[in-house]
């Protein structure tokens, strides 16, 4: 491992910033955070990915210090923070509604944090300034929150959030409300942020993409328990399961009975009369173990005739078109009815390409493409 | 911001007529109801206070003779005068009354104030399901009758009184304390009666904060008072100014509460007002009190309109 690679996660000396142990949260009987335990490391930008209703923001809330753990400890750069109050820990939260003073001009609201810790006036003018000018709300600073547009709240809550430069900073799907251009450039931001003051970041985010743009790792959760935890180049490629492969980006599900065809490599029995699928799996599967195969549709090939050196080729007809503008999407239907999604980039113009709707199509992958998931 | 009339013009595909009758019947209604309600008692009360005590029924003149005519009314206005208010400044009786009112309204304010946060406070922090219940809690007294409650008060009050019996058997004190007729009683009455008038406002205002308002604040660093100070209080304000002027306006004319609790010391202008006009049958002066009153109470009522308005716009 080099050092200049910042993955203290495979490094057994490193010692994590926020341990999460054994951490279960009940409300009442129902069970919000199950049996979880994570290590998040400094300076790592930390995404929480899941669908709606996994606990993600509960996880935030213990972090902060609003909810305790039920059973379990969080420790805090070696500390257990379960007695501590929120007021106490150097841990700033960004709201998932905000939760601005409405009272308090935008400035102020920006302010409020730094004034609680006394600093210099001149000090705090210029930090709330720099602030403003990073979250581009200058024009708003005398404005209260409800004269201001919901993208632009989003913006000060995160400004807030940000000035009094935490050691930890939640931020509980901070950029949802704004648009795309807006917040890709937000994005680039807050990792700069990162980079420069060194915070660690822990990101609860619907947009996947958005995850796998800022993140160090990303944490697949479903009902209170953490599916995946890795870099989000391995979640992509190497998901862990059907349940990770299906939640990150699109994919392909073919389920099947493996059979060991000679070292890592299997052959899985998928549908009647189909030719056996060809996959490589470093996990060992017993024969006639039933299995998923997950596989990206920007790596599946489609082309008109067989291809002569495909591992596993299939046929079938296209059955729809999805224009992305760079990319299209074949929908292709094989007999058995299953349908197989393919992506190829449009470097040609639209009225050029090469295959339409009902044409007979052959598609292909090679036998790392596909993953290979044991039930 | 839209033009909501306008709207409702086009989606309602109402003709433009109609829509403007419409209108001014809703815009008409309020204006019939304050001169109903507030401005013809107004006059009829002004024109009393501008004439003279007389033994006759009614006690004052002049009275207005249409069947005189023309003479008749320009007759009645040349004995219309302003004596009766020169006579107000002239005895110290009535501005020392005014300002002992004003002065025991702002005090029982207070203390209706510092009653009544507290008690909305924790209805608003109370779980859902109580909330109605303590709500009923609070407006339940209303279902008796007021004067048998200030009556009640004197039996509790009183030297032989409950409270007095109360603590000489727990042996807080060895004679009775004398609580009936002072300004003491009349303060506990006024914060009693008044307090549900403290509580509602500041409860909707404080039931309407948003709860992680205050988790914000202490994650950035308020501990949980300051965060009440700084937040909180802030928040309830239009509720506390309400709640105060709710208090305050009736208070600085009331006449049940000082009179049935309060002693001869006790100086209130609504007192004033009942002698005037019944033991001294004086219905001019006792009008020319009345107007005053109202006019005092003009700032405080335009002040808590005010506030009002500010209230709805900040929250649209
Ligand atoms: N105070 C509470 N009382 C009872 N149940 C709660 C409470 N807070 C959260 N829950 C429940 O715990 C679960 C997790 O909630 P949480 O807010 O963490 O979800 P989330 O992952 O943040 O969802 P979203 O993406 O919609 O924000 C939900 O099913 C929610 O109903
Ligand atoms: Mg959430």
């Amino acid at each position: 491992m080099t050092s200049d690679v910042f993955t203290p996660w495979d490094d057994p000396q490193a010692k994590p910033l926020i341990q999460f142990k054994n951490v279960t949260k009940r409300f009442g009987g129902f069970t919000a955070i199950d049996n979880l335990s994570l290590d998040i490391f400094e300076r790592e930008f930390f995404a929480l990915l899941g669908p709606s209703g996994c606990g993600k923001t509960t996880m935030m809330r213990m972090l902060a210090g609003f909810e305790t753990p039920t059973e379990g400890h969080i420790i805090l750069s070696g500390q257990d923070i379960d007695p501590i109050p929120p007021n106490k820990r150097a841990v700033n939260m960004m709201f998932q509604s905000y939760a601005l003073f409405p009272h308090l001009s935008i400035w102020e609201n920006i302010a409020f944090g730094l004034r609680r810790d006394k600093m210099p006036k001149r000090d705090l003018e210029d930090r709330v300034e720099e602030m403003l000018r990073l979250t581009r709300l200058e024009q708003f600073a005398r404005r209260k929150p409800h004269q201001i547009s919901g993208g632009q709240r989003q913006r000060v809550a995160l400004a807030r959030s940000l000035a009094k430069a935490p050691k930890l900073l939640l931020l509980d799907e901070p950029l949802g409300a704004l648009d795309k251009k807006l917040r890709q450039d937000t994005q680039f931001e807050l990792m700069d942020i990162q980079e420069k003051t060194g915070t660690t970041f822990v990101i609860v985010t619907h947009d996947q993409e958005e995850a796998m743009t800022v993140a160090s790792r990303v944490a697949v959760m479903d009902q209170g328990q953490l599916k995946q935890v890795a870099t989000p180049d391995r979640i992509y490629e190497n998901p862990n399961s059907v349940y990770v492969a299906d939640f990150i980006g699109d994919v392909n599900i073919i389920e099947g009975r493996a059979t060991a065809q000679g070292d890592e490599t299997y052959q899985i029995n998928w549908a009647e009369g189909q030719t056996p699928l060809t996959a490589t799996s470093a996990t060992d599967l017993s024969n006639g173990q039933g299995c998923h195969l997950a596989i990206r549709p920007e790596k599946v090939t489609i082309s008109a005739d067989r291809p002569a050196d495909a591992v596993n080729a299939i046929q079938g007809k296209v059955h729809d078109i999805a224009y992305l503008g760079n990319l299209s999407t074949y929908y292709v239907e094989l007999a058995n009815g299953t349908i197989i999604k393919a992506q190829s980039a449009n470097t040609r113009r639209i009225s050029r390409r090469s295959f339409t709707w009902e044409d007979p199509v052959w598609l292909s992958w090679t036998a790392t493409a596909a993953v290979l998931l044991a039930n | 911001m839209g033009r909501p009339g306008l709207a409702v013009l086009d989606s309602n595909g109402r003709g433009f007529v109609g829509e403007l009758m419409r209108r001014a019947f809703l815009i008409a209604v309020p204006y019939v109801w304050l001169l109903a309600l507030f401005l013809v008692p107004f006059f009829i009360v002004l024109k009393i206070s501008l004439s003279d005590t007389a033994l006759a029924i009614p006690p004052y003149t002049p009275t207005l003779d249409l069947s005189q005519g023309w003479s008749g009314i320009t007759e009645f206005f040349s004995q219309l005068d302003f004596e009766n208010f020169v006579w107000l400044t002239e005895d110290d009786l009535y501005w020392k009354a005014y300002l002992s009112s004003v002065k025991i309204a702002l005090i029982a304010t207070i203390f209706t104030l510092i009653f009544g946060y507290p008690i909305a406070y924790g209805m608003a922090r109370a779980p859902e399901e109580w909330r109605p219940t303590l709500m009923m809690l609070i407006i339940l007294p209303f279902w008796t009758s007021f004067l048998i409650r200030v009556y009640a008060w004197m039996g509790i009050l009183s030297n032989e009184g409950y409270l007095n019996q109360f603590l000489l058997w727990i042996g807080v004190i060895s004679t009775p304390l004398t609580i009936l007729n002072t300004n003491t009683a009349v303060y506990i009455g006024i914060v009693y009666t008044y307090l549900p008038f403290m509580i509602l406002p500041i409860y909707s205002a404080l039931e309407r904060m948003d709860e992680s308002l205050i988790e914000a604040a202490e994650d950035l660093g308020c501990s949980r008072i300051q965060a009440f100070w700084l937040v909180t209080i802030p928040l309830s304000r239009p509720g506390i100014i309400a709640g105060c002027f709710l208090v305050m306006i009736p208070v600085i004319g009331e006449f049940v509460i000082p009179s049935l609790l309060g002693g001869s010391g006790t100086l209130m202008i609504g007192k004033v007002l009942w002698e005037e006009f019944f033991s001294n049958r004086d219905w001019p002066v006792a009008s020319a009190v009345a107007v005053v009153l109202l006019l005092i109470l003009v700032v405080p009522i335009v002040l808590f309109q005010r506030n009002q308005q500010k209230q709805t716009e900040a929250e649209q």
